[in-house]
């Protein structure tokens, strides 16, 4: 049985999810590839900016601020 | 003697590379000392820096490579590291090393880097740099088995603590000696990728052979797998068209294939750095929140977050208004001694005047800027350091989004407004080269603090002393406050126009790394803070100092002189006199000898006004006559659509090097002598008294506000100018400042003058 899966921007503050897809094949997606948001790897929401754009993320051990049109990019399961 | 005919040593060559916010140029600066020479890789705007190694027994020249995230060969940044490594670019020979720098605490992200540059046929030497704070990062790393997997040797180091160095330094020159052993193919990430990945990349490479090409492997992978990649465009353009047509199909079979392109490779490289640092790179997998996350959630938090970033601004601009005074008054008090020292010494003329308005002032406009230049970038360089710049660009991106810019803008931005030079040289902290561009062409827009002062003076001469609310607002502070913020309000449609048709192109990513927070090491703050002066002394300064000597000579010359310098040195004689006269003198005084003292002084005086007069008026008419002068007059038909005449042209024009410079000029056309500041109330009077031929007074509300209105938008400052050819490494951009922002002022003051003219 699969999971439901949500865009990454709609993780709320402190919850955690696994990278299912990264849409895409453009400059966009090929940078979020390259740093390390790859299928598979956890990702979990630390906080958003004041003015709700952009929102920081922990991924492979570092944090990564994201801007919503990138976050939308990505696609996730909610871990259990 | 004996070697004098030996041949000289041949330079060897290393590479420094690695991914952005490694403490890179902390380690170039380990490596080389301070003294890296800058330039520009041919064809492109990108940065050359190279410096030589210390303490080395044979020559070694070190090139820091631009900070990528990868080698995916997209910007013009990535595609210079590529071919330097390559050994692909013109008039740069390839590096013997490659020296690879990585974040200690974050090895695994770092590690994608170098699994491509582990591709490019190259020994290499690793670098864990920041090494002090693995351990307080939870992190514990097996640098030996690193190694070991490699077959590369792994120094340690924390560059910004000068740790490590030596032991690198040391290995550099083993390498250079024993070339250290190439990787092998299946030691690489590339072994990784698909099997119909590879046997299109041998098909490809056989179709360039064929057609008498020699592509590394590293080059055939990125014409496969970038879409619109550097290597595609210059193989297009070096006479091959056909190559797109090769790929486009290549990449079809490969879809069939199942090889998603570009996903497979960082997929295949990201498992080729699991495998590698699998149980050599251990994190203590928690939970809990770090201590920086916890700092995190309150500066970045809502109210909180907001609250403290405008405290840290509040303090920044603060602490640069605050503690620049005072060396700025110094400097200009300084500058004051040595002129009258010189006037001491040497009589009226030529010399004189070339030494105390043009040398003197022009050293004075350069130095000026040094005490706030040295504030904000320390400033800068603590806020980087720590961490905390960042998270500013973090809580200010929304709203900079809005101009199609990013955060990171947000911080050189407010600094134009204390002075675009220090502003233009904050825009470094920008990665993305079009964001920077922008920013920094519409940094001179915000209103600096040379402005204020030309406001101030035609606020007050010529704007009515209106008051409303009960005496609360007063008109005079909204017309200062509307000057302030023109600058601003017209760079936001212009910037809008700069990225829409000057820098267009893809979409702008804002993906941004948030390092944990730390305490700012002192040897970096050094650094940048003397980087940045000596690289405003040396580059711009050295111009600002040649415009000044232009303009002065301009406003001198052709004028003959010999009357004027005969009427001031008939002045300083009549000064001394009074300061003898006036000097209490140790013997007693009688009533009469007092009285005659004083019938003295007040017939000194009279003479003295009498000289300055006489002074005044040669000194506007010298100007008039001068090379200035004449050039003004030749722009009055320019210039009388904005309301002015030509004595404001004049001024306008010698205003171009320094605006500020305005006041002091139109205190000589109008004949008060030089000495003026922007509060005196004879300069008010003879500008207000200032008529056309036909008797209508020169300026009025109209005319103020044109000139305003020009001031706020025209690029009147060589330091600026300057700048950005520094900064962009070439005089377009100067040129084109200059030319849209005086067409701009134009446009403004005519719109602003045509409005108002009959409403006054």
């Amino acid at each position: 049985m699969t999971l439901p899966t949500i865009r990454l921007d709609e993780l709320g503050q402190g919850e955690s999810a696994i990278i299912v897809e990264i849409l895409g094949e453009d400059v966009v997606a090929s940078r979020l590839m390259e740093m390390g948001l790859i299928e598979e790897e956890p990702i979990s929401m630390v906080g958003r900016a004041p003015m709700g754009d952009p929102t920081e993320y922990a991924v492979r051990g570092y944090r990564i601020s994201l801007r919503r049109n990138e976050s939308t990019r990505v696609i996730v399961r909610k871990e259990p | 003697m004996l070697q004098a005919h030996s041949a000289p040593k041949p330079v060897r060559i290393v590479a420094l590379i690695g991914n952005p916010n490694t403490g890179k140029s902390s380690l170039f600066n380990a490596l080389c000392g301070m003294n890296a020479r800058v330039g520009n890789y041919p064809g492109v705007t990108v940065e050359q820096k190279v410096g030589r190694l210390s303490g080395s027994s044979e020559p070694v020249d070190v090139i820091d490579l631009p900070g990528t995230y990868s080698l995916a060969a997209r910007s013009a940044d990535e595609a210079v590291a590529v071919n330097v490594l390559s050994g692909d670019l013109p008039q740069q020979a390839r590096p013997e090393v490659a020296i690879v720098i990585l974040d200690a605490a974050n090895i695994e992200r770092n590690l994608y880097l170098f699994s491509q540059i582990f591709e490019l046929g190259l020994p290499v030497i690793v670098v864990l740099n920041m090494w002090d704070r693995v351990s307080s990062e939870g992190l514990t790393v097996n640098a030996e088995l690193l190694s070991q997997r490699l077959g590369v040797p792994i120094v340690c180091t924390s560059a910004n603590k000068r740790q490590g160095i030596d032991q690198l330094k040391k290995v550099i020159e083993q390498t250079l000696l024993a070339p250290a052993p190439i990787a092998q193919p299946e030691q690489q990430a590339r072994a990784l990728f698909p099997v119909p990945f590879h046997l299109e990349a041998k098909r490809l490479t056989e179709w360039l052979e064929s057609k008498g090409r020699k592509p590394t492997t590293y080059q055939v992978d990125r014409l496969l797998i970038d879409t619109d990649g550097h290597f595609q465009k210059t193989i297009c353009q070096s006479g091959l068209p056909d190559i797109a047509e090769q790929i486009d199909e290549a990449r079809v079979r490969l879809q069939s294939a199942g090889c998603k392109v570009p996903m497979f490779e960082t997929k295949s490289r990201y498992a080729w750095v699991r495998k590698l640092i699998d149980g050599a790179v251990v994190r203590k997998e928690s939970r809990i929140a770090s201590p920086s996350d916890r700092i995190d959630r309150w500066l970045t938090h809502r109210w909180v977050g907001m609250l403290f970033f405008i405290l840290i601004m509040f303090l920044v601009f603060q602490s640069i208004t605050l503690f620049a005074k005072l060396p700025m008054d110094g400097i200009q008090w300084l500058q004051s001694q040595a002129s009258s020292g010189v006037e001491a010494v040497l009589g009226p003329g030529a010399l004189r005047s070339l030494i105390v308005d043009g040398i003197f002032a022009g050293v004075g406009g350069v130095v000026v800027f040094i005490p706030q230049i040295a504030i904000l970038f320390l400033f800068i360089a603590i806020l980087e350091d720590c961490g905390y710049m960042a998270r500013a660009a973090f809580v200010m991106d929304k709203l900079m989004t809005t101009v199609g810019l990013s955060g990171k803008s947000f911080l050189p931005l407010m600094s134009s407004f204390a002075c675009a030079v220090p502003g233009i040289m904050a825009t470094r902290t920008i990665e993305n080269r079009k964001d920077r561009m922008v920013t920094l062409l519409i940094a001179p827009l915000m209103s600096c603090s040379a402005r204020l002062p030309v406001y101030v003076l035609m606020v007050s001469a010529f704007v009515p002393q209106t008051k409303y609310a009960g005496g609360w607002i007063s008109l005079q502070g909204i017309v200062l406050m509307l000057m302030q913020s023109l600058g601003a309000l017209v760079a936001i449609p212009v910037a809008w126009i700069l990225k829409k048709f000057f820098f267009p192109g893809e979409p702008a990513t804002f993906l941004m790394e948030l390092h944990s927070y730390k305490w700012p090491s002192l040897i970096v703050l050094y650094q940048r803070v003397w980087e940045r002066l000596v690289a405003f002394v040396v580059r711009a300064g050295t111009l600002i100092f040649c415009t000044s000597i232009l303009v002065w000579a301009a406003a001198y010359f052709p004028g003959d002189h010999r009357s004027l310098d005969a009427s001031v040195a008939t002045l300083e004689q009549l000064h001394s006199e009074k300061a003898k006269w006036t000097s209490p003198t140790p013997t007693k005084q009688n009533d009469d000898e007092r009285l005659k003292v004083e019938d003295l002084l007040v017939e000194n005086q009279k003479a003295i006004d009498e000289v300055q007069e006489e002074v005044n008026r040669q000194r506007s008419n010298l100007i008039e006559t001068s090379f200035l002068g004449m050039a003004g007059h030749r722009i009055e038909p320019l210039v009388k659509p904005l309301g002015w005449d030509w004595k404001i042209g004049v001024a306008v024009i010698a205003s171009f090097p320094a605006r500020e410079v305005i006041i002091a000029t139109l205190g000589t056309i109008y004949s008060l002598g030089s000495e003026q500041d922007e509060e005196s109330q004879g300069l008010q009077e003879q500008m207000r008294q200032a008529e056309w031929p036909d008797g209508k007074p020169v300026f009025s509300l109209a005319t103020a506000l044109s000139i305003m209105v020009f001031f706020a938008l025209c690029a009147q400052c060589s330091a600026t100018l300057m700048t950005i050819r520094r900064e962009t490494n070439s005089w377009r951009w100067p040129i084109f400042s200059f030319t849209y922002m005086t067409t701009l002022a134009y446009i403004g003051a005519w719109l602003t003058y045509q409005c108002f003219r009959f409403w006054s």
